[in-house]
């Protein structure tokens, strides 16, 4: 039963990562119907960019806030790039991403290195002892920092004038231009703001795993999985599908076999797209090419 | 006679580049990397037939291959078996693998497709490198020689021609399938699947066929590798790999006969020519593929195709 509650914490701090690494695809996929290769380099880059600027003498808000912005930046060169080719199909569209991916992860050899790095906890290493087993205070901060992201991401997409353009560009790009609104500029703004949501996950996930430039193929691909699990195209769908996978994961490296748990993403990917294609939130979207 | 038996100019250029090009060869290295381009090519035209011609995106084909590649050298290795008839074995097994897994992967549209042949292609991998006992794991496993009813392949020579002479047979069949009523109905499928569904064509059956037909080719070329190369590693069947197929068809040109070669060929060729820009080699060739994207985004052979159209135009 300990072991069970341990194996559940675990899941669910992994689990919120992946959550924030898959609102990050919704966001630029409903905005551009565009499947965001890099986004997974975007997490790398953001925990990166912290580790070099702490090794360069900053103090850890303004490395992780420099950070965020840098990600935030490439995002915007991402779409600059994508706007450049106007005329392209979508699958060149995705190559496009996935060749951005290489750069960048090219980039981070050159700029950066090809080690392993990991940096201090931004809480301390302490732990709250819960029912016989421990909760790292990083874990709480990540819980924490996503919790209020989600909920912060809910308010600006309902409440705030850009937040409502987002959504109207992403349901009819036609209308939304009839309505004044700057679709370039939102289009941007999207993908910065997906850029940025990234790279908070990569900086909050290196006290625990580490990072190095490779790091992002995987993240980004199960921020994938976890948006499709949850319904591509709803930002709280991607938290739950985030969630779920996070405990799956952690569940069968406990019980079954810890060989398998990078497989565990892909099989649940699978059985969702062959049963429940809309996603556990069941979206009408699902459907659409 | 050329007629008759569909053999057009194309072909005839390509057979006489391949003759051509080993003149120019200094050493055993630049047939390596011909060998290797001519596989990767073959893996391409059946991708091509999958993605350019029927619509049907699959980031998975780099495992298809690399499992395909296991499959023959573990038949040979473990259990004695000649090497043709374990690659016959292997197209079998996968064959009937690809049959099975095609019918719900299929169904899927766009993007999801694309996830699920990703999904598929990382199960692949993850499974090779965990299965130790039978793949010799990450550290992959040595390939005993191919022989061929006794004759042994062991020349860059010797592979070239076999190579070379499998891509010309495959182009051949690919032109005369692709100008065939089952390459319109391919065609057909691509524009709209319900249209096509709407006169009458069996659509879902014959997506499945272009998938076996795809995933066959990717075997038969991912064993010959494993054969020619010696050695077999997980990295064969690695999501970058099928990345990289994917790269190569597009980059050539999606839908273009030759476009698969070309696009092979090139990403072939490339890293080995950025070796010596050391540990810029990866950002060049993020940028490079950024950059083709852009300005071509219908891919390489579409900008030839351009070129010759204008030139005629221009002579009228």
């Amino acid at each position: 039963m300990i072991e069970l509650f341990g194996f559940l914490l675990s899941g669910v701090t992994v689990g919120f990562v992946y959550a924030l690494v898959g609102i990050g695809f919704t966001v630029i996929y409903n905005s551009s119907g565009i499947i965001n290769f890099s986004q997974g380099e975007f997490v790398m880059a953001g925990g990166m960019s912290t580790v070099f600027l702490l090794k360069a003498g900053l103090p850890l808000g303004v490395s992780f806030i420099l950070a965020i912005l840098i990600t935030s930046m490439i995002g915007i060169v991402l779409y600059k790039l994508i706007a450049f080719s106007k005329n392209s199909s979508q699958i060149s569209l995705i190559i496009l991403t996935l060749g951005f991916a290489i750069f960048l992860r090219g980039l981070a050899e050159v700029v950066f290195d090809k080690e392993l790095h990991t940096m201090p906890s931004f809480v301390g290493d302490g732990a709250f002892d819960m029912f016989g087993t421990v909760l790292t205070y990083q874990s709480i901060l990540i819980m924490v920092v996503s919790i209020v992201i989600v909920v912060a991401l809910y308010f600006f997409f309902k409440k705030t004038k850009t937040g409502q353009a987002m959504m109207a560009a992403s349901i009819n790009v036609d209308a939304a231009k009839l309505m004044g609104i700057n679709i370039k500029k939102i289009l941007m703004i999207n993908f910065a703001l997906s850029a940025a949501i990234a790279s908070i996950g990569g900086v909050l996930l290196t006290p625990i795993t580490s990072t190095n430039y490779e790091v992002g193929i995987m993240l980004g691909l199960k921020g994938f999985a976890a948006a499709i699990i949850g319904g591509l195209g709803s930002p709280f769908g991607a938290v739950a599908g985030g969630l779920v996978l996070g405990i799956l994961e952690s569940l069968i490296a406990g019980y079954v076999s810890s060989e398998y748990k990078d497989a565990v993403a892909f099989v649940a990917l699978l059985a969702i797209l062959f049963f429940m294609p809309g996603g556990i939130f069941g979206n009408t979207k699902a459907q659409r090419v | 006679m050329l007629k008759r038996y569909n053999i057009n100019r194309d072909i005839l250029t390509l057979s006489a580049i391949l003759i051509i090009v080993p003149f120019f060869f200094q050493n055993d290295f630049y047939y390596e990397i011909a060998i290797v381009s001519l596989l990767n090519s073959l893996i391409c035209i059946g991708l091509n037939m999958l993605m350019g011609y029927a619509g049907q995106v699959s980031l998975g084909h780099g495992a298809f291959a690399g499992l395909g590649g296991y499959i023959a050298v573990i038949l040979g290795s473990k259990y004695g078996i000649t090497p043709l008839f374990s690659i016959f074995i292997a197209v079998i097994t996968m064959a009937i693998f690809a049959f099975i897994i095609s019918k719900p992967i299929l169904r899927l549209k766009g993007h999801y497709l694309a996830m699920a042949t990703l999904g598929v292609g990382i199960i692949i991998s993850i499974v090779l490198n965990v299965e130790d006992e039978l793949t010799g794991g990450s550290d992959g496993m040595s390939v005993d020689s191919f022989t061929v009813f006794g004759y042994e392949f062991n020349s860059s020579l010797q592979w070239y021609v076999l190579c070379a002479i499998l891509l010309v047979f495959t182009i051949w069949m690919f032109t005369n399938l692709i100008n065939s009523p089952f390459g319109r109905v391919l065609r057909s499928i691509e524009g709209s699947e319900k249209a096509a569904n709407s006169v009458g064509i069996n659509v879902s059956h014959y997506k499945s066929i272009v998938f076996v037909l795809s995933v066959v080719i990717a075997t038969i070329a991912g064993s010959l590798y494993a054969f020619f190369s010696g050695f077999i590693s997980p990295s064969e069947a690695s999501f970058s790999h099928s990345i990289e197929l994917v790269v190569m068809v597009v980059l050539g040109g999606l839908g273009r006969i030759y476009g698969a070669i070309i696009g092979a060929v090139i990403l072939t060729i490339l890293p080995q020519l950025l070796t010596s820009f050391e540990d810029y080699q990866t950002l060049i060739y993020g940028a490079i593929i950024i950059f083709v994207m852009i300005f071509m985004p219908k891919g390489i052979a579409s900008v030839y195709e351009d070129l010759k159209g204008r030139l005629f135009a221009s002579n009228k």
